[in-house]
Order: C-alpha cells, then structure tokens, then sequence
C-alpha cells in the first residue's frame, strides 16, 4: 500500500508541473499588454518599460517562468493587477466560500445518487429505473445555471421564501452557521448538486445491475446468504468505482461552480474568475485557475489512493 | 426448371453495417422523436431569414417584456423589445455551431492523436498521452473559461476553448479503442503480410474504431452545448446584440422580477437541444452496440 501512495504520488509531480506551464502560458496568449489595464494613458516609453521591468514583463519567457515557479513554490501567486493586494489571500478568502457551497452540494448530491442508482440497478428495466433513468438523463441535460435561474424565480420572486443572492444577510461579513446564513446556501447548493445526482445515479445503476448478473452472486445465493449479506458483497464490489466518480464530481464541482455563482452573486472563487476575467487581470485569473486545478488534482490523488486501499486489485495494475 | 428457380429465388441483400445500425435506430421512437426535434431546430436556424418572423435585431422602447402571448409577438419580447421568437430561432444559429462544431474539430484532432497513439505505442504513446493526461487536471467548465477568458470574448475564440476542452476526453478513448484492436488477429495478419503503418491504420484500425470514438463524441455534444451557451451567460462567448441563447438568458437576468416566463425561455431551448442530443447518443450507443 505504501509503495503505491509513493508511486502514485510520485507520478503526480509531472501533472502538476503541466498545470503550472498551462496556467503560466495563458497569460501570455492573451492579447494585448497585460499592462495596458492599469498603465496610464499618457505614459511615455521610459515609464511603460519601468513598469514592464517592475513586474518583471521584460525577461525572456522561460526566464519569466522559472521566477515565477520559485515564487509559486514558495507560496506566492504573485500581486493583482486591479486591487495590488497578492493573489494568494483573495484566492484563499474565495475558494473558502466554493469549498463550502461544493461540499453542500456533494452532501445533497451523493447519498441520493449513490440511493436512486441503487434502487434503479437493484430493479433494472422496472418501472422505477425506467423513470430514475429518465430523471438521470433530464438531469444531465440541464443547464444548471438556467436551473438556478428557474429556481430563483420560483422560491426568490413568486414564493419569497429563500433570498435570491448573496452569502448572507446584507452587512454581514464572512460566513456563519445559522439560519440568516444558511437560507442564502440552500439554493446554490441544490442547484450546483442536480448535475452529480445524474452523474453518479447514472454510473452507480450501471454498476450494481452489471455486479448482480455476475456469477458470484449468483454462488452467494446458493451458498444460502440472505438477501442483506448479499447486498454487502456487492456494495464492496461497487465501492472503489463509485468512490472515484463522486471524487471527480466533488472536484469538478469546486472548479464547475463558476456559472452559478455567478448567478447567485456567490463570493467564491468562481466570482473572482469571472472578476479577474472582466478586469483583465491576468495575475489573479492565473492564480484562481492554479489554486482551482490544484485541488482538483488533490482530489483525484485522495480518490485513487482510497480506491486502493478499498479494492487492493487496482495496486497490482 | 432448377435453374429458373434459382434465378427466381428472392436475392439475398447485403446490408452494410451502417444500414444496419440506421435499421436499428429507426426502430428507436425516442430516438426518432429526438432527430426530429434537432433536424427542426437546425432547419429553422438555417432558413431563419424565409421564415415570416420579424427582425431580431429591431428593438422597441414602447414593447418592452411584453408577455407571451402579445399580438405579434407570440413568444413576448426582451429587455430591449426585440421579438423573442425570432432572437430564440436566429439564436439558434450561434448556439447550435459553437455547440456542435467544436465536438467535430475535437473529434478530428482527437481520433487521429489516439490511433496514433494507441496504434504506434511506446515513446510515442507516452508523449501524446501524458501531455493529454496534464489537461485531465482541469475541470471542464474551468478549464473552457479559463481559455475563454484569457483570449476574450468572441465566436472564434469560444470554439477555440470549447475544441481544447473536448480533445483530452476524445484522444483517450481513441487511444484505448485502438490498443485493443492493435493486438488483434487481422491486424497482425495484414502486418505480417507487409502492409505499412500508415495502410494499416486507415485500412485495418479505422474502420474498427470509428464507431466507439464516434458514438463517445456524440454523448459530449450535449455537454458542449451547456458550456457554449454557459460561455455567453458569462459573458466570455458571443457578444451582443447577436441573439445566442446563453446570451439572451444572462441579458434577462434582470427581467426575471417582471417578466419571469420570457426570461426562462432561452434557458428552455438550451434545456431541449441538449436533452435531444444526450438520448440520441444513447439510441446511437444502443443502435452501434458500442458497451459504455
């Protein structure tokens, strides 16, 4: 097992290399002077090149690189361009919020997923799959942020039961656990989990009906195992695959809440990106999008590891 | 007599694969049901300036969020009183290419980076699929705006991100397919009996794998339907005032308190096309026989 978690580890190195050379370079195939947002108008050529040295836009690209890794190892992301404040505490304050509306989300999303993907694959090609399969495949299709629109019409303007924006009651600043607060995650967070529930509903269905037509079920039963001891053979067999789709899902859902937090004027890391974007300010949108794919990558690591050490087929492979 | 008998007996016919797969989805009514919706949508895009429909670019400050249901406007009007019927029709045009077209170009790109991958193998196969696995890291709908928002707003810019996104996903199952066929009988055969690897790939390895990358690149133009659209909700896709469905939803956003209805109808479109898209993938896996 632990020569695993160091081979898998070791082999997430040049991933995360690769991210940091994706998220560098998208700044540099912007158009135009990531400069030109906060020089003045009027700066004359001398001024233009201080600044371009200040901010070290005057270096060779890999030169620009290798500083700019030294600095990220170390845990600096740099300065935005629009506030001047450093990139690491805006990011870190945002992606609080989105953790907390991604783990709501995947608290709603999974056990009813992993729950309606049972009963489907448990009764496959009855009436109940047929309509968890529909609902599933309805759900997938959805545009969540359109979703979260249609919700916001329903409970925010006709109904007036939940507000329609915001991480809390106006002048409150920062997050806390009661009911002022809570209101203002309900929808976000149901909207953000109806894309999982189809996901994972979908993937597990598949799952546990393929596992019972296996013949080790079918030797289960002749053993004389009850129905509820049979359950727990194939709930084992289906573990480390659903285990893995949901941790997919819980990333995805950190870096994918963008579009409704946008609509929700949800003070996350998605509201940030899309600031960054629209102020062109290309050292908080590097930053954003490295922190985001880091913790995907994170996620993704924590999963194959606990796959193993449920299903110790998948270390020899 | 037995000769007459044999030429008067029904001749056998000989039905290609894709005769029997078009066979098969035929037979599937929600499939059918689904084509039909897509092929009325597409068709009304592309003839959207025959169609007796008013000019989507016409505003009006008196015939602001008129409900649905206004004489001559039988779908109500926008923030800006511009017909919502024609805008949805003509919006479909934008939508329904950035939805599609970056799926095809992904499918291209992708499919011939797989086989090559996958059929060459080796050093090869290592380059191409550990520069595919470092866009793995990213989440789809992070990864699209983030290229989005590095290259600006625009159509070419959205299909560029939105092609990026869907090549990763697309080369790995190109890849697997085609490791699988590679070890096969008849490709050793046609090896051993001299072929080049290039014949061998587009003769022997194509036909067999098409289908599996095919039937995979169509599951993801529902997905890349939601994200294009998603692109112009953000603001990071198509620019006003050019009618595009994920467009027009974030422009009522605002419209939502007087005029719910109309607000959520470009959301609606988005909702059907890519419904239709996802069960008619499915019907295609079914009809193709290609296991998940």
């Amino acid at each position: 097992m632990l020569a695993y978690m160091i081979r898998r580890l070791i082999l997430v190195l040049p991933v995360a290399f690769g991210v940091s050379v994706i998220c560098f370079l998208l700044v540099h195939i912007a158009p135009g002077d990531p400069l030109t947002a906060i020089m003045a108008v009027d700066a004359t050529a001398e001024e233009q090149a201080a600044m371009r040295a200040a901010y070290g836009l005057d270096r060779a690209l890999p030169v620009q690189f290798l500083l700019w890794l030294g600095n990220l190892v170390q845990g600096d992301l740099g300065r935005s361009i629009a506030t001047g404040r450093p990139v690491a505490a805006e990011v870190w304050r945002a992606v609080q919020n989105s953790l907390l509306l991604a783990a709501t989300a995947s608290a709603i999303a999974f056990p009813v997923g992993l729950l309606l993907g049972f009963i489907a694959g448990y009764f496959r090609d009855s009436w109940i799959d047929k309509t968890v399969t529909s609902a599933a495949i309805a759900g997938v299709s959805l545009p969540n942020y359109w979703l979260g629109m249609v919700l916001v019409i329903i409970f925010s303007v006709k109904l007036g039961w939940l507000p329609a924006m915001g991480a809390g009651p106006a002048g409150s600043d920062g997050w806390a656990w009661d009911w002022g607060h809570v209101r203002h995650l309900l929808l976000p967070s149901f909207t953000l989990s109806v894309v999982p529930i189809g996901i994972v509903s979908r993937t597990v269905r598949a799952l546990v009906g393929d596992i019972y037509r296996m013949d080790f079920v079918q030797a289960l039963y002749a053993k004389g195992l009850s129905n509820l001891d049979v359950l727990i053979h194939v709930i084992r067999n289906a573990a480390a695959t659903a285990l893995s789709v949901m941790g997919l899902q819980l990333g995805a859902l950190l870096g994918g809440s963008i579009l409704i937090e946008t609509v929700f004027n949800w003070p996350g890391s998605g509201m940030l990106l899309s600031n960054a974007i629209f102020q062109r300010d290309l050292p908080l949108l590097q930053g954003t999008i490295l922190t985001l794919a880091m913790f995907f990558v994170a996620a993704n690591l924590v999963v194959d590891i606990l796959q193993a050490a449920i299903d110790p087929r998948i270390q020899r492979s | 007599m037995a000769v007459a008998e044999i030429e008067r007996a029904p001749a056998f016919k000989r039905r290609g694969y894709w005769a029997g797969v078009a066979r098969r989805l035929m037979r599937d009514r929600v499939a059918i049901l689904c084509l039909a919706i897509l092929a009325a949508l597409v068709l009304s895009a592309i003839f959207a300036p025959l169609l007796p429909i008013q000019d989507p670019y016409q505003a009006s400050m008196v015939a602001r969020l008129k409900p649905i249901g206004t004489a001559g406007h039988p779908l109500g009007t926008d923030e800006q009183g511009r017909d919502m019927l024609a805008r949805l029709i003509y919006g479909g045009r934008l939508t329904l290419m950035i939805g599609l077209m970056p799926v095809a170009i992904a499918f291209f790109i992708g499919s011939t980076l797989g086989i090559v991958a996958g059929y060459i193998g080796g050093r090869v196969n290592t380059l191409i699929m550990r520069s595919i696995d470092v866009f793995f890291a990213f989440p789809s709908v992070l990864l699209a705006i983030a290229i989005s928002g590095a290259l600006g707003a625009g159509i070419l810019n959205s299909l560029v991100s939105l092609s990026v996104v869907f090549v990763p996903p697309i080369t790995r199952v190109a890849e697997s397919v085609t490791s699988a066929v590679r070890s096969a009988d008849y490709i050793e055969a046609a090896r051993a009996s001299g072929g080049n690897a290039l014949t061998i790939m587009r003769v022997h390895v194509l036909g067999n794998v098409l289908g599996p990358i095919f039937v995979y690149a169509s599951s993801l133009t529902s997905v890349c339907m939601i994200l294009a659209a998603g692109l112009s909700f953000l603001g990071v896709g198509v620019k006003p005032p050019e009618p595009e469905w994920g467009l027009m939803l974030n422009t009522l956003r605002t419209a939502i308190y007087m005029n719910p209805m109309v607000a959520a109808l470009p959301g609606l479109m988005i909702f059907v096309t890519s419904l239709c898209l996802n069960l008619l993938s499915d019907g295609l896996r079914s009809a193709m026989n290609v296991k998940e």
